[in-house]
């Protein structure tokens, strides 16, 4: 049994993290704020049933995700429970791959880094469907294991690996569209997967599957 | 014990197929072994392992810059000891409790 008394020094420090994911969650700042202090509150007055040497963060996350899920989600519409679509393995390494090693003197990861902004990362998390969405949250921006986010979510590993492998492949097109629209590359006009490197105007935002189809 | 290199792993497609399960840290440590040595033989699959651990880098970096307002934080840490000394507190959200109970 947890100690109530040694509550705020062990939990606190993870607020930044859980404020982050509540913002992927909710999508807006306020529901956020709410969010993080409702599991604070509830997460004090349940520390007596936390097992001490046991995981913190997944048990704080754990409590996160089930107020969004029984509280905030339902605030909203129904959520979206649209099919994603049928996209392939390695969706933007077989578009974008290569390119990150085009310029001399730099990293891959620095040129990787520079392709998508803060904002266009966050919306194409947030533009996920829900329940890919916060598999992939889960996995890919805090490092839970599949076993912790099954915990989390109350699921099976089996579901969290298949959420997992088709929100991460929707994730991809989604930043492909961000590139696409910078003119980070061309969209392929023919077989061979990769585009042109050098700069190509703007792509208009969203125009389907239609535009350059030779 | 090294010998392994002609074991099933050992081709693209099937190295490909566990990318993820490679990346997330989640293979037995025998079929980890395997996969590691066919990517460090082979540059094409080492290329995609590479872009996707780097992109996976660049999202989770990309997700956590979101400022905890300061507000919020010294709110929270206020309501905590509201209620160590026993005081009823406002969760802030009404209809939250009565859903979890």
């Amino acid at each position: 049994m947890a100690d109530q008394g040694t509550f705020a020094e062990q939990a606190m420090e993870y607020m930044p993290a859980l404020y982050s994911a509540a913002l992927r969650m909710t999508r807006n700042s306020s529901d956020a704020e709410d969010l993080v202090q409702e599991t604070y509150l509830k997460a004090y007055r349940g520390f007596g049933g936390f097992q001490e040497g046991t995981n913190l963060k997944a048990w704080l996350y754990r409590i996160l995700t089930n107020t969004f899920i029984n509280s905030y989600r339902a605030k909203k519409r129904r959520p979206d429970e649209t099919q994603l679509d049928e996209v392939e393995d390695l969706y933007l390494y077989r578009r974008l791959g290569g390119l990150e090693a085009a310029h001399a003197g730099r990293s891959a990861e620095d040129e990787l880094m520079d392709w998508f902004t803060d904002s266009e990362v966050k919306e194409a998390i947030e533009g996920l469907p829900e329940n890919f969405r916060l598999a992939v949250l889960l996995a890919d921006v805090e490092g839970f294991s599949y076993k912790e986010i099954a915990q989390i979510l109350d699921i099976p590993i089996g579901t969290v690996m298949s959420r997992l492998h088709r929100g991460r492949k929707a994730l991809q097109k989604e930043l492909y569209e961000y590139a696409l629209q910078r003119g980070l590359t061309d969209r392929p006009s023919g077989p061979g997967g990769v585009g042109a490197t050098e700069p190509v105007d703007r792509q208009p935002a969203h125009t389907g599957t239609t535009a350059h189809d030779d | 014990m090294a010998e392994h290199h002609e074991h099933d792993v050992s081709n693209c497609e099937a190295a490909l197929a566990e990318i993820y399960t490679y990346l997330d840290g989640e293979l037995t440590d025998e079929k980890r072994t395997l996969i590691a040595s066919h990517i460090e033989g082979c540059n094409p699959c080492f290329e995609a392992f590479d872009f996707e651990a780097e992109l996976r880098i660049v999202i989770s970096t990309r997700c956590r810059n979101d400022d905890l307002p300061e507000s919020l934080r010294i709110r929270i840490a206020e309501k905590l000891t509201l209620i160590a000394k026993g005081d009823e507190v406002d969760d802030g959200d009404e209809g939250a409790r009565s859903v979890e109970a």
